[in-house]
């Protein structure tokens, strides 16, 4: 008996590296793991850190004394910040909604081996992956030509296509889609339009997932066309707000020297650091929240779109 | 398949073209988008070669092209500054340096996760190395920030607290190489780790096993049967990349050194560099110029990088 669970034993660890060797990776990705999440956790512990406590031994894991300071700063901003939640969300639901829609009723038709422009439409997409006109002239034509400057377009339009996420999709077609179905509901007299959305889109529900999901996080990380073609503070997502104080509080501390008096009242006014730890809590907070959900659905899907296009 | 839709093809004319027309319907929205915002920006491209006019009320977007002069490839001068070769040498050391170092440790974490037998504290690794792939990096910044923030940083701090002179860490660049390697190193490796991970999860166990019967160790087994299967994808991979050689990612570039300009030296990058120079100078034409370029470049690498990989083994080329 006790020789017979020893060989299994051992057979469990036939063609396995040795248990040294697993340690060793086990503590290797292990350090590795706590690198990616420990920053995070940190400025959490900050956010909730007393300002008493930073002064005296700084930002640490375990501060002198905790708080919830920064976070009735953050509530005292007032209209700005949930104005700026609101155009996250906003900007996230509806770009992503739209976006969706598009990204699938484009891959469908690339799917469909009998669509003659098929091989025309795949490479339409795929061109503007490898070249492109550049920022300059993009935001030219974005600003001066289609009108996005100060409203929601500007945050949304440029980005509802994205190449990558039509590949995605349309391998989501190709590889969950059988092509007889098609055809069956073709022949029981359904038209492409209720074919797609009675038939074909419960297969690719997987799918729309992924496709969706990676949108919505491009679209709540998004800064960059804020900083392009948004003045107004009325529409200013999150990331962008967060960013807006950064430059503030380098401004007014690069300049106090020059300032004098004026300074000491813009300091006093300054959100101060804590807060703005708050603030990053409350944009990573959603992600983190929804993040061990959604996972799983991006991992099949970058999985899918990276096996060749 | 295709004799019998060739068969069919004549019979069902009226009916297919009704098809494709409802399928272009489909299409429609998306490649007005893609003519709008990506194909039309190309014919911009033409103010590379122009000294651009502002737009006015009486001359508007396109026509205000019409009135500008020709200067052929003025320019382009910008080329020969030091500036340009300093974003130059940053964006192509930067990224030549990340497509190895990112390939080595995404394969080395990937094959390592791959071998461990508590299938449930590698998925823990996994889920916990994606994290940092979906934050921004104007929230990175931060994170960074609370370990080098020069008053109360935790490093800065510990510095104090051993007697050590602090580093000033945002206002000296040779630091910043390998602090923005880190950087792009602990947000990536999640994502391409993720990808080598179900290649490898893919290959048929018999392999190893059959390997092993011929008397393989663990490391040959890596070299003979692992590495092989991971070749294509490694290939698509580093097309792609190649093809981005002369792509930055803004983000990191412009927020996590919080626009610090004693870093430009070693922060400033092609597409940090397009950006600030239409911001401060407003010169159209040079950063058209420089964002020509770019695309220009990557679009060669890109083809080039194909090109040679379907000459050595067709079946891993992307295109």
């Amino acid at each position: 008996m006790t020789a017979l669970s020893h060989r299994k034993g051992h057979a469990l660890r036939l063609n396995q590296v040795s248990a040294g060797t697993e340690l060793i990776f086990h503590i290797i990705l292990g350090l590795f793991a706590a690198c990616c999440i420990l920053p995070f956790i940190f400025v959490v512990i900050i956010s909730f850190s007393a300002e008493s406590s930073i002064k005296t031994i700084g930002y640490s894991f375990v501060p002198a004394q905790w708080s919830l300071e920064a976070y009735r700063q953050v509530f005292k901003l007032g209209d700005q910040l949930w104005l700026s939640y609101f155009n996250s969300f906003f900007i996230t639901i509806v770009g992503t909604v739209v976006s969706v829609a598009i990204c699938v009723l484009y891959a469908y038709p690339l799917f469909r081996k009998d669509f003659k422009l098929r091989g025309f439409f795949t490479f339409f997409s795929f061109f503007t992956m490898i070249f492109g006109g550049g920022l300059i002239p993009t935001y030219i034509v974005c600003k001066n030509l289609l009108g996005m400057s100060n409203n929601y377009a500007a945050l949304i339009v440029p980005m509802l296509v994205n190449p990558f996420n039509i590949i995605i999709m349309r391998t989501f077609f190709q590889t969950s889609v059988p092509f007889d179905l098609i055809e069956a509901a073709t022949i029981d007299g359904s038209g492409e339009y209720s074919t797609l959305t009675r038939v074909i889109l419960p297969i690719v529900k997987p799918g729309i997932a992924t496709v969706a999901l990676l949108t919505a996080l491009a679209y709540w990380n998004e800064w960059f066309l804020c900083l392009l073609y948004i003045t107004d503070r009325h529409l200013y997502p999150l990331q962008y707000l967060l960013m807006e104080m950064q430059r503030n509080a380098e401004f007014i501390s690069r300049n106090s020297s020059v300032m004098g008096a004026a300074s000491a009242e813009a300091v006093r006014n300054l959100p101060n650091q804590t807060m703005r730890m708050a603030v990053v809590v409350f944009i990573v907070l959603p992600i983190a929240c929804a993040y061990p959900f959604f996972q799983r659905y991006v991992v099949a899907g970058l999985t899918i779109g990276s096996v060749k296009g | 398949m295709l004799r019998h839709q060739a068969a069919r093809r004549p019979v069902m004319g009226s009916a297919g073209r009704k098809k494709t027309l409802w399928l272009l319907t489909m299409v429609a929205p998306g490649a007005i988008w893609l003519i709008l915002i990506r194909y039309l920006p190309m014919f911009g491209i033409v103010m590379a070669f122009l000294d651009y006019r502002l737009p006015t009320r009486k001359m508007p977007f396109p026509i205000n092209l019409l009135h500008s002069d020709w200067v052929g490839l003025d320019n382009f001068q910008f080329l020969f500054t030091s500036d340009a070769l300093t974003m130059i040498r940053n964006t192509l050391g930067y990224n030549i340096v990340w497509i190895a170092l990112g390939l080595v440790l995404a394969v080395a974490l990937a094959i390592m996760m791959s071998e461990l037998t508590k299938k449930f504290l590698a998925k823990t690794y996994q889920t916990l190395m994606f994290f940092p792939y979906f934050l921004s990096w104007v929230v990175a910044a931060y994170f960074l920030f609370a370990f080098l923030d020069p008053t109360n940083g935790m490093i800065v701090r510990a510095q104090k607290a051993a007697g050590v002179t602090p580093i000033d860490w945002y206002n000296e660049p040779k630091y910043w190489p390998v602090i923005l390697t880190i950087c792009s190193m602990w947000k990536n490796t999640g994502y391409s780790t993720v990808l080598y991970l179900s290649a490898i999860t893919g290959i048929d166990r018999s392999q190893y096993e059959a390997a092993a019967v011929d008397g393989a160790t663990k490391w040959q087994q890596m070299l003979h049967v692992t590495l092989p299967h991971l070749k294509p994808i490694i290939i698509v991979l580093l097309i792609m990349n190649v093809g981005k050689i002369f792509n930055a990612d803004f983000g990191l570039f412009w927020s996590v050194p919080m626009n610090s300009a004693p870093l430009f030296p070693v922060t400033q990058v092609v597409d940090t560099y397009v950006y600030r120079s239409y911001k401060f100078t407003g010169d159209v034409g040079m950063s058209t110029a420089a964002g020509f370029l770019q695309n220009l470049v990557g679009f060669i690498c890109i083809m080039g990088a194909n090109a040679i990989v379907r000459r050595l083994d067709a079946d891993s080329s992307l295109f």
